[in-house]
């Protein structure tokens, strides 16, 4: 029986626009300004599998990978990691843990093998079996041993990603957080980084949570899919039974998308025999 | 334990090796500030010599010179080191880095003893570029100058400093826009208080019992006695104690404050908002 990878249990993070230091309850006024980024989410993610999140802009999934990553405190319910709590166990999370975010992490002037370099002191890693491992990763992800001494700044946006994908392979995480790590990518290296991604579970058996908009990765990759919408799970299952949510319109069989929108685009508003609005 | 031990020293080193790298693509930026840092050493010093024309003829010039150029050399070096320190999350959120950084599992003072590792050697090479080229143009004799006690009151000061630092660097923590450049509150006052310039007797009774907390104040005391009277290594333990006593105090005390910000940056979503 596999162990259980992640843990999320009523999750709860909400963001006050004030940003007064919360040394007291919270006066009404502060609750007016408060975000509900996560809102008592609840899943469990199990060893080796590839669990996505999907949901529009500001619907929570970035939040949530965060508070995965220990880089944001839930303001209540519990988050674990293969059964180390992310608050209290902190360090123990961080071990097993590495993370892709969005928007390429580097320390621009330097190049990507000096950022590897730096990535396997951080985690501990042995300097020379850490620069071959770096190496054979960013081969694997296409890129030419030229561009790997270069600065990162000179890089293209899909090729800063790719090294960030290395970096974070580079310590073999038991999870692997990627938030959005095919944004910007071209459809050639878009393919390159899904397939990595695969071997990479089938290979080193790692769990992997997987936040994306692109509806086609989410049905090739994923095993289970989580939808979120306002800082919600409105639905959660595998991709095949998520589209059963949907009916088949004129031999169109659903995709995601469409489960996509129709549970997420609920609120569109519909007039009836009146002439009047309802939702 | 010492797999774990072996872990954290890598870990450490990791800070060291990126600046090191950081300091070589920013060279042009270095031999910015080491021209700056050299110009305005030479600025302050020069004053000792005006002195003496616009004082008369009772002012010892050269010795105002000597006096000013540690005080300078000293702030220098002492100031450096505060940036370096402050700069553990000042340099992250300019690259865009602090996320990643803070997801490592690392403990904060292993974080901390890598930056101070290399803040002290930068700051002790650069300071020296500084001191070469002071002694060089106004030939400065340092025969009589015991330049090993003075280098021990340094590193004395050094621990302390680093202490004032990271109590400094919550700043960027706290306030992602203008953290950084509220540092400079920070050593503008310590500047004013520790008697770089001008003895701490020419202060308001106020600003000379501040100065007591100060521990650029006594490193300036002993580096001058060693310098200035050739003062033996013995004699400077009046200075020395003090300095590591406020290094002793201030690090475990700035630990616990950076503890406190970093959970409440995690708590706010402040470390996702970059500089």
């Amino acid at each position: 029986m596999k162990q259980t990878a992640i843990k999320v249990q009523e999750a709860y993070k909400v963001f006050n626009k004030n940003h007064r230091l919360q040394w007291r309850r919270r006066s009404k006024n502060d609750q007016d300004s408060a975000t509900v980024a996560v809102d008592r989410v609840s899943f469990q993610v199990k060893q080796g599998e590839i669990f996505g999140v999907l949901g529009p802009n500001g619907s929570g999934k970035s939040t949530l990978v965060r508070v995965i990553a220990t880089l944001l405190l839930p303001d209540s319910g519990k988050v674990s990691v293969f059964g180390h709590d992310v608050v209290r166990e902190s360090i123990r999370v961080q071990r097993l843990i590495n993370r892709v975010s969005v928007e390429a992490s580097f320390f621009k002037k330097l190049s990507p093998i000096e950022n590897l370099s730096y990535a396997a002191h951080l985690y501990g890693l042995n300097n020379r079996k850490a620069r071959v491992r770096a190496q054979e990763l960013l081969e694997r992800l296409g890129l030419e041993d030229a561009s790997i001494g270069k600065p990162v700044e000179e890089m293209s946006r899909g090729m800063q990603q790719k090294v960030a994908i290395a970096r974070a392979l580079l310590t073999r995480p038991a999870i692997l957080l990627l938030d959005e790590p095919t944004t910007g990518l071209d459809p050639h290296s878009k393919r390159e980084v899904q397939t990595l991604v695969r071997e990479v579970r089938e290979q080193d058996g790692t769990t992997i949570l997987l936040t994306t908009h692109d509806m086609m990765e989410a049905d090739k990759l994923c095993d289970r899919i989580a939808i979120m919408d306002l800082g919600k799970v409105v639905a959660m299952d595998t991709p095949a039974r998520l589209k059963e949510l949907v009916q088949t319109t004129n031999g169109h069989e659903p995709t995601l998308e469409d489960v996509f929108l129709e549970l997420t685009g609920k609120k569109l508003v519909k007039q009836n025999g009146n002439g009047k609005e309802e939702s | 334990m010492v797999s774990t031990a072996l872990h954290e020293m890598r870990a450490s080193y990791a800070f060291v090796e990126r600046n090191i790298y950081l300091v070589k693509r920013y060279w042009t930026w270095e031999m910015v500030w080491m021209v700056y840092s050299i110009t305005n050493s030479l600025s302050v010093s020069y004053i000792g010599m005006g002195m003496e024309q616009v004082g008369g003829g009772d002012v010892d010039g050269r010795f105002l010179v000597l006096y000013l150029v540690i005080g300078t050399l000293v702030w220098r070096y002492l100031a450096t080191i505060f940036y370096w320190i402050t700069d553990i999350i000042g340099l992250e959120r300019w690259e865009g880095t602090i996320e990643y950084t803070l997801m490592a599992p690392i403990r904060r003072i292993t974080h901390m003893t890598g930056q101070t590792m290399f803040a002290v050697v930068y700051s002790f090479l650069f300071t020296s570029v500084i001191l070469l080229v002071t002694v060089e143009l106004f030939q400065i004799d340092l025969d009589q100058a015991n330049i090993f006690g003075a280098t021990v009151v340094l590193l004395s000061g050094s621990f302390s400093f680093v202490g004032v630092g990271i109590v400094g660097s919550i700043l960027p923590l706290l306030f992602p826009e203008r953290g950084s450049q509220m540092t400079h509150v920070i050593i503008a006052t310590l500047l004013l208080i520790s008697g770089v310039y001008y003895p701490i007797n020419v202060l308001p009774d106020l600003l000379q019992k501040a100065a007591v907390l100060s521990p650029a104040t006594y490193v300036l005391q002993g580096v001058r006695s060693a310098m200035l009277d050739g003062a033996p290594l013995g004699s400077l333990w009046p200075d020395i104690w003090p300095a590591l006593l406020i290094g002793a105090i201030a690090i475990p005390i700035g630990l616990q404050i950076f503890g406190i910000a970093e959970r409440y940056a995690k708590r706010t979503g402040k470390l996702s908002r970059n500089g």
